[in-house]
């Protein structure tokens, strides 16, 4: 057969190849005949007893699930299972089941497949994008059920035994938290976008993954050969010999990537010269914490508060910011956390708050300006984060500042939230270091000014080089344009570190500059004083750091700092890389 | 029969943890419960299904109906629930 090429979203980075396994969900038999119970009473008994125990196996089933899920991927995920659990318990869910068979008198297969259509139409008729998605949620326990019925086990994904990638239309949430990423190398759905569980699982297991592949995978077979790249969102189905042969090379070359990383994971961040360098791991979920303290970060230098709104059917409250920021405190023990206030807007939109499209949204209403639009959404975070400064060494940070006057306002809040705290008698750390985002060119000219107020920066390059640039660097046309060593954005980022140290603070980066080893000397030569990067990235730049001496970066800084294209930067540092032993 | 008649007041209407919580609460009393809306939709004030398919927003009207043991005291505790807004800000 001929290779096929599939594109999809790549949610999950990694390349892979391995033979598929394709995963439908067997429902037992398909919809059931209909067909009618003989009027015996003894006939009905049977029947609803069969059902009562296909509920029970189903409850351990999802009991088991829950408790699997609770320890290897956090309260959060677990929660998917355990309200599935609850909807079994439901009065408007199996009572009616059972009354279908008394009533109707029919099998309990129909009695279950009815009901379960006749809810799951409900959800999906709503207009909330959320309440339509939670028809899968009742389909994969109606599934469930069935399968108890026909006194089989689920097919379950743990049965998986080889290497494969795994294709599927979609996965449900008690599908996702059977993977087992040893085995589970790779995965194509037909279904999902960025945002979805399945995208968000993949991520923190470190599946590569692309979703939204559409009516493509009809063409995948059982068996067939996949390359995945999960960066790329695309797939190779039946590759050619070099085709494969280059996936493998890159597939090794990520696994060497992780072994070097877990060899660095467990040491300190230290220069050749012996200067203690602080790095960071950037987080999205409460859960990567652990994740990114046993690889090894010095602590959490952005904490990406949207994740926790865009994976949640309302605007979460206090109570529920303030358990996951304090799990992330805690999981970090006393080292740093930077939480930064929700960046939503832009490319991110939340379901439950209304934002009018926008033509031109990454100038538009978002980040710290929706903050500000609706400071009562801010206070309510700002409280939650103060909250959980009693239990670790946490830091706020704001996003898009781009004049003094966001900054003061939002401080204002900061205070107004610190003052409600005194009033009720809660704890927060009232040293609590407060700092900005320096993403917007305008707030890296006014360093200055800002050092004055703020406890420290942190530079978002990826928003900075955009707007410094003019480039948005999803478009194909430009992106070449998009890079971090444009002398007129390195010109920014010394002017930011000078601006700090001069005032006695710091500042720190993390953007994906910081976790590019060929920026390391120049960043280390600037001053940078804390470096935050995706967990996965920690070991490779440890272990470029401990090749470094920072007289010799200071010089390579200064020279550099003259250069005047992006081409000759690069030319230079890969010849310091090169003069001290490295090859690329 | 003990009804009380409410707004809905929390930005996100009567959203998944709303109806979790209500459910719940109703769930404590042996009296039977309903929520009723202004054109006339029904659902069992014990159901966390049903109670999310009524698809209330904020600003919708509902009544909250009971009727046994406790009704009374299950109408009032519900009221007060959807009155403070499920906790919510």
């Amino acid at each position: 057969m001929d290779t096929l090429y599939v594109q999809g979203i790549g949610v999950s980075e990694g390349v892979r190849i391995a033979p598929a396994f394709i995963y439908r969900r067997k429902e037992a038999g398909g919809a059931p005949a209909p067909a009618e119970l003989p009027a015996d009473p003894e006939a009905i008994r049977a029947e609803l007893s069969r059902l009562g125990e296909a509920k029970r196996r189903c409850a351990r089933q999802l009991e088991d699930l829950s408790a699997k899920a609770a320890e290897t991927l956090g309260e959060d995920q677990a929660g998917i299972v355990t309200g599935q659990r609850r909807l079994l318990d439901d009065p408007a869910f199996y009572p009616k089941m059972e009354a279908w068979v008394q009533e109707k008198r029919v099998p309990a297969e129909q009695a279950v497949a009815g009901i379960v259509e006749q809810v799951a139409g409900v959800f999906e008729a709503m207009s909330s994008d959320y309440m339509k998605e939670r028809a899968a949620d009742i389909r994969d326990i109606g599934g469930r059920l069935l399968n108890a019925l026909a006194a089989k086990e689920d097919r379950g994904l743990t049965a998986i035994t080889e290497r494969v990638i795994l294709v599927a239309d979609d996965l449900a949430p008690s599908d996702t938290i059977q993977l087992d990423p040893e085995r589970v190398m790779g995965l194509i759905t037909r279904a999902g976008g960025a945002t979805s569980h399945t995208a968000i699982l993949a991520r923190s297991l470190g599946i590569a993954a692309v979703v939204g592949a559409g009516s493509a995978i009809d063409g995948i077979a059982d068996g067939d050969l996949i390359a995945v790249d999960g960066a790329a969102g695309r797939c190779i189905v039946r590759p050619s010999e070099a085709e494969a042969e280059q996936s493998r090379l890159r597939m090794e070359e990520g696994e060497r990537e992780r072994a070097a990383l877990a060899r660095y994971a467990a040491r300190p961040a230290v220069t050749a010269d012996g200067t203690r360098v602080e790095l960071a791991a950037n987080i999205g979920t409460a859960a990567e914490a652990k994740a990114a303290a046993a690889q090894g970060a010095g602590g959490v230098g952005l904490f990406r508060t949207e994740f926790l709104f865009m994976n949640a059917p309302a605007m979460p409250g206090e109570e529920e910011q303030f358990r996951a920021y304090r799990e992330a405190a805690a999981a970090m023990d006393g080292r740093p956390v930077i939480i930064r206030t929700m960046d939503i807007g832009g490319d991110k939109a939340l379901p439950y708050l209304d934002l009018p499209r926008e033509d031109n949204p990454f100038l538009g209403y978002r980040a710290i300006r929706i903050g500000l639009g609706r400071q009562d959404l801010l206070k309510v975070q700002l409280r939650a984060v103060l909250r959980a400064s009693a239990f670790g060494n946490v830091k706020v940070m704001f996003p898009m500042i781009s004049g003094l006057q966001e900054w003061r306002e939002a401080k204002g809040v900061l205070e107004e939230a610190k003052e409600e705290l005194r009033r009720s008698g809660a704890a927060f750390d009232e040293h609590i270091e407060a700092g900005i985002m320096v993403e917007v060119p305008s707030a890296a000219v006014m360093a200055g000014a800002f050092a004055r107020e703020v406890d420290f920066f942190s530079i978002g390059t990826n928003d900075l080089v955009q707007y410094t640039l003019a480039v948005d660097r999803m478009n194909d046309k430009v992106a070449y344009l998009y890079d971090y060593f444009h002398p007129a954005v390195l010109q920014l980022i010394r002017q930011v570190i000078e601006a700090s140290h001069r005032a006695g603070k710091w500042t720190g980066m993390c953007g994906g500059m910081a976790g590019d080893p060929l920026a390391a000397p120049l960043l280390l030569g600037l001053g940078l004083d804390e470096w935050s990067m995706e967990a996965g990235r920690l070991g490779v730049i440890k272990k470029e750091l401990s090749t470094l001496d920072r007289e010799a970066c200071r010089s390579l800084a200064d020279s550099v700092l003259t250069l005047d294209t992006p081409h000759a930067v690069r030319q230079a540092l890969e010849e310091f890389r090169r003069a001290i032993g490295h090859t690329l | 029969m003990i009804t009380q008649t409410v707004t809905i007041r929390n930005k996100q209407g009567f959203h998944v943890r709303p109806a979790q919580q209500f459910s719940d609460r109703a769930g404590q009393y042996e009296a039977q419960v309903a929520v009723v809306t202004e054109d006339g939709r029904r659902a069992d004030g014990k159901s966390m299904l049903e109670l999310m398919t009524l698809g209330l927003e904020a600003g919708s009207v509902v009544t909250i109906e009971a009727a046994g043991p406790g009704d009374e005291e299950a109408v009032r505790a519900l009221a007060e629930l959807v009155d403070g807004k499920f906790g919510e800000d």
